[in-house]
Formats: structure tokens, sequence, C-alpha cells
């Protein structure tokens, strides 16, 4: 038997100060901490700034005025017309994007055969996440002037097609959708366990019933979410805007159809007023661009909190949580 | 080990007979002392017949052939699974399938309602017989309706309890029929599930708030729904606390006169106490098939023996 006891080896406590760390440590812990709270102080900096600056600059009136072309700035009308570009577009290119990304989501996850094709078709997504918009906007004007498109848009006397207008931009806008409503609806069904669908086919349900009545279903939390976040997108995109919407300040309806009219023709968006009144573009009104740039941003923000409480809601598989407030 | 002439211990190895619980309306069980056991039991050895309290209720003479396994084999790619196995499944009782882990007790039991063709490496010989007929020849829906399934977790479809039943009773037509056609049914199949009590109050709850017990149930419930001649169920307390599992034991034993159920489970207490017949597999293979008490106490076969000595000796 030993006469005196081992000394205990000096064990590191976890809460220990960082004086007793490694340098290397020290200065990853630092720089942690350094990048989380410097993207919040950049993310409080951009919305603070544009706040005061939106609030100084936006009143009421300009919310519900259309904007004029005047070289006097108390006549250039407010941004109604953007506004309703905005969410027209938004309507459009989510209302195109979310049947094709839930459509192929379902198609891969519950299909995927052959192979060869569910591969090629997750990289084809991919490669259209990928793309910058501004290609994405001109390939669109470049297929959008074909003559087969012409009922999209103005078409000239001699027959040229013009290719810009709500509904080719929409077109083009489902395309920076679509990726983030595919992932989100493909994630949402591969979590759903394999047991759960067949139960369902073991009642003798068929592979499309089971997609119709239990999958679908089970993944509408996962679809809202993708298409929230898709419509940020949009929202906030002013590449394809610029080419394909035809930049007219006003909305300039296109034949004499009621809606139909508005959709074929063009318009503008709060990013396209925000940019053409900038210092950078042709108006010089820096102060509607900062009223815009608020109003823009308060919209982008209200779709994130939209997702947060979407993706809260309800309960999900893999959320056990749920299951345990009966016990 | 158990030899021949010590078969009359097992009772006395043997958990003790599952206690009948009620679940009333708040949730609270309370222990009611089972029926007392068969006296030749209690007193010890005079019966070559092994008997417990929780099998006094059996019946002596089984009922009709309703399913009848005929050399069935299933292979995944090279590997076999079920090798010739030959089974009949009766009506009025409760067949448990027992074996090691991988042993192809499950594939077996999917096989029965054709889920493994799921699988797409998943190939089957064999014949199985419903009601003498073929189950190939069946509408493989149709097959499904007959032949219901419990899993191994409470699955759930995420809506409400109400709909999870109607889902399985809704055919697959143009026109779905409304939620007062179905009611009834529903109703039905929850009470017969022995649920319907529990949440009689709100059936518009999300189905995935139940506790697992009563998801469990839920399943079971939606399984009766469509009125199957048999009813498959895998492992189905696995995922379950004692309480809850032996909820669903009774269950079980009320659910028996009324139709066929093979039930699968790694829980040889389990087996002992719900089946009237026992299959042993074993890598495949059909090791033994008989009466419960028969395999518990005098396993024929050395590997069944191993087997269920391992676990209660």
């Amino acid at each position: 038997m030993a006469a005196t006891a081992p000394p205990l080896p000096q064990k590191r406590r976890l809460d220990s100060s960082l004086s007793s760390w490694r340098w290397g440590d020290r200065i990853g812990f630092v720089a942690c901490w350094a990048a989380g709270i410097g993207l919040c102080l950049i993310a409080a900096g951009i919305v603070l700034y544009m706040g005061f600056q939106g609030l100084k600059y936006l009143d009421a009136t300009l919310l519900v005025t259309h904007p004029n072309v005047d070289t006097d700035q108390s006549k250039s009308g407010g941004f109604l017309d953007p506004i309703i570009g905005t969410v027209l577009l938004t309507l459009i290119g989510i209302a195109i994007a979310t049947p094709i990304a839930v459509g192929t989501a379902v198609w891969l996850v519950e299909y995927g055969r052959p192979a060869w094709l569910a591969r090629l078709v997750e990289s084809g997504i991919e490669v259209v996440a990928g793309t910058p918009d501004i290609v994405i906007a001109i390939f669109g004007l470049a297929l959008f002037q074909k003559g087969l498109f012409s009922w999209m848009s103005f078409s000239a006397a001699g027959g040229a097609v013009f290719g810009r207008s709500f509904l080719t931009a929409g077109a083009m806008m489902s395309l920076i959708a679509l990726p983030m409503v595919f992932g989100a609806t493909r994630e949402g069904l591969q979590s759903i366990p394999a047991h759960v669908r067949e139960a369902s086919y073991a009642l003798g349900k068929t592979r499309i019933a089971t997609i119709r009545r239990v999958l679908l279903p089970a993944v509408k939390p996962n679809v809202s979410t993708g298409a929230a976040l898709g419509m940020g997108r949009i929202a906030g995109d002013t590449a394809i805007v610029v080419v394909l919407l035809g930049a007219t300040l006003r909305l300039q309806s296109e034949g004499g159809l009621p809606v139909l009219g508005t959709l074929r023709g063009t318009g503008s968006t709060l990013t396209s007023y925000v940019y053409n009144n900038s210092p950078a573009g042709e108006g010089a009104a820096p102060n509607r661009a900062y009223a815009a740039a608020f109003v823009l941003l308060l919209v982008v923000i209200a779709l994130n909190f939209a997702v947060d409480g979407i993706a809260r809601r309800g309960a999900r598989y893999g959320l056990e949580s749920t299951r345990l407030d009966r016990q | 080990m158990i030899g021949n002439e010590e078969t009359h211990d097992v009772e006395r190895l043997l958990p003790p007979p599952i206690k009948r619980i009620v679940v009333d309306e708040q949730l609270q069980p309370t222990i009611v002392q089972p029926p007392v056991a068969d006296p030749v039991a209690a007193t010890g050895p005079s019966a070559g017949a092994v008997r417990a309290g929780a099998r006094a209720h059996r019946r002596g003479t089984p009922g009709p052939e309703r399913m009848t396994l005929d050399g069935l084999s299933v292979s995944y790619g090279t590997k076999r699974a079920v090798n010739e196995v030959s089974l009949p499944i009766r009506q009025g009782e409760v067949l448990a399938l027992i074996g090691p882990s991988g042993c192809g007790k499950t594939t077996l039991l999917r096989t029965l309602n054709r889920l493994t063709e799921l699988t797409p490496t998943a190939r089957r010989e064999g014949r199985i017989l419903l009601d003498g007929q073929d189950v190939d020849e069946l509408e493989v829906t149709a097959l499904r309706r007959r032949v219901s399934m419990v899993f191994q977790q409470p699955n759930p479809f995420p809506m409400s309890i109400f709909d999870n039943v109607a889902y399985a009773l809704r055919e697959q037509a143009m026109k779905r029929p409304g939620k007062a056609a179905v009611e009834p049914q529903v109703i039905d199949a929850l009470r017969r599930a022995g649920l319907y009590d529990e949440v009689k109050d709100d059936l518009s709850r999300p189905a995935l708030r139940l506790s697992g017990g009563q998801q469990q149930r839920l399943c079971i419930a939606r399984a009766l729904a469509v009125r199957p001649e048999v009813l498959l169920m895998d492992e189905p307390c696995s995922a379950l606390d004692p309480r809850s599992t032996a909820v669903i034991e009774e269950l079980i034993q009320e659910l028996r006169s009324e139709l066929a159920i093979v039930i699968v489970t790694h829980n040889l207490q389990q087996a002992y106490r719900v089946g009237d017949h026992v299959a042993f597999m074993y890598l495949g293979d059909l090791v033994e098939y008989g009466r419960t008490e028969q395999v518990f106490a005098a396993p024929r076969a050395q590997r069944t023996r191993d087997y269920v000595g391992g676990a209660f000796g």
C-alpha cells in the first residue's frame, strides 16, 4: 500500500478563465464572439440607419400616390405603383415556382427513378440556384422575345416581341424562388419516416393517395417556409426587374383586358424604384430611395418573421417534444 | 437449460401474470387483481401442460384457417431472409413470431400484406393463401384492407384523430364521403381500440399530440377501421412504456375473438402472454411452431430450447 496518494492530475475546468488557455484557443474564442456580435451590429446598423432615413422621408402620401416624372421633387409623386409591382411580381413568381418545386421534390423523393435522371434533376436545380440573377434575366429576355411568347408581352406592329412584362419577369423570378421551395419541400419529405408511408400503403392506399393525403399535408409547413423565403428573394431582386419589367415607373397596361392587360404590361418595383432614385440611378432623389428602401426592408423582414412563425407552428415528424405534452 | 423433467418449473420462472389495467377517463390507472390462476398450476406440478393466470382464458378449439403460408421464401438480392416457411394463421387466435434480430420474422410479416414488394430487391417464392385464394391474384390495395398492419413505431398521420381513422375508410373515389358518412365507423373503430373514452371530447385534436401509447392505439383503430380479417402487428409495444404495453396486450386479448392476429415480438414474456401459437424463427428458418405452452415448456428443437431457455432460465 502506498504511503502517499499520487497527485491528482490538474484538470482544466470548463469555465476557467481565458488566461489559462492556449493562445490559439484565446484568439479563436475571441474571433468567434467578434464574428457573432459583429454580424448583429451590421444587421442592427442596416435596420436602424434605413429606419432613421426612411422614417425621416417617409410619409403616408408616398405610399398611396402614383409616381410622376418631374424635375420638381414635390411633384414627382410617391411609390404606389412600385409597391403594387413588387406584390404582383412576387405573387406571380411564387405562384409559378411553388407547384413546379413541390412537384419536382415529390417526384425526386417519392419516385426518383431512374437514378441518373434524379441526379440530373438535382444538379439542374443546383445550377439554377447558382446562376446569377442578371444571367437569368438576360436569358429570359432572349427567350421571351421569341414569337412563341408574344402573348406574354407587348408586340410591335412589325411582329417584334418586346419580351418585357410582369408575366415574363415573373416567370424568370420563379427560377430564383424555385430552389428555395424545392429544398424546403425535399427536406420535409425526407424527414418523414418510411414507416409512415408504409402505414398508408398498409391501409390499402395507393402511392398517389399517400402523397396527396398524407405526405403533402405533412410538408405544408416546409412548403410555406420555402415559399416565404422565395418571396423574400423575389421582392429583393433588382436585375430581373430592370431587364425584364420594362422599367416604366408606372404600371403600363397592355391591351384592353383589365387584369391580363396589367400582367402583360410593364411597371416597376420597389427595388427598381430605389435603384432609379438613388444617386447611382437617374432620378437622384435619395430621400425617395431611402423611404422606398425602408418599406422594402420592412416587407422582407416581415416575410422572414413569417418563416419563423411557420417553422414553429404545428406538430411535425421529428419534433418529439410535441408528443410529450400530454404525458 | 430446461430439461424435460423440469418442465413444470417453467411456471415458477415465468413473470407474474399481467395485471388488468383499466384506464378511466382521467387517465388514472387502477390496478385490478388478475383472475385467479388455474389452481392446478398454482399448487404445483401435476399436469404436463403449463398454465398461468394470464393464459387461463385460452380456448381449446382453433378457429378456421384464414391465411396459409406454403413454402414461403423471401430474398433480398442474394440474401435469403425467409426460407421455405409453411404456417397456418387461424381466425380467433394470436400467432406470435419470435426469434433473434434479423431472423426474418418482420420480413415474413411484411410479406403477408405484400409490403415487401415496396423493396425493389425483394423476391418472393412460395404461396400465400387468404381464405384459399392466392394473394397474388388479389388487387394489392384490396389485400391490404383485408390484411391490415400496425407498426413498431406509432405512426399516426399529421392530421386530426378523426381524420386518421377516416383516412382508412375513405375510398379513392372522386367524391370523398363526408364526415357524417364515416363518423359511426370511426367511433366504432376508436371504441374497439379502447381509445374512444380518452379522446371523445375532441376528435379534431392533432393525432401527433397524443401520448405514445394513445398514438399506437390510434394506429390500431386505423387498422381496425377497414374491418380486416387479419391484423399484423410488428413489435407494437417496443416503443411504449410498460403501462401502455399492458393496455395494448389487453386489447389484443379482446380483439382475438373477431380476427386473426399475427404479432412479431422480441419480448418472450409478451409472446407467452398473448400468443396462442408461437412460431420460432432462426436465420430465416421456421424452427418450431406449436401451441405456446408446448413451445415454451417443452420445445422440440435444441435451438428453440437455447433461445427460450436463455431468456427464461
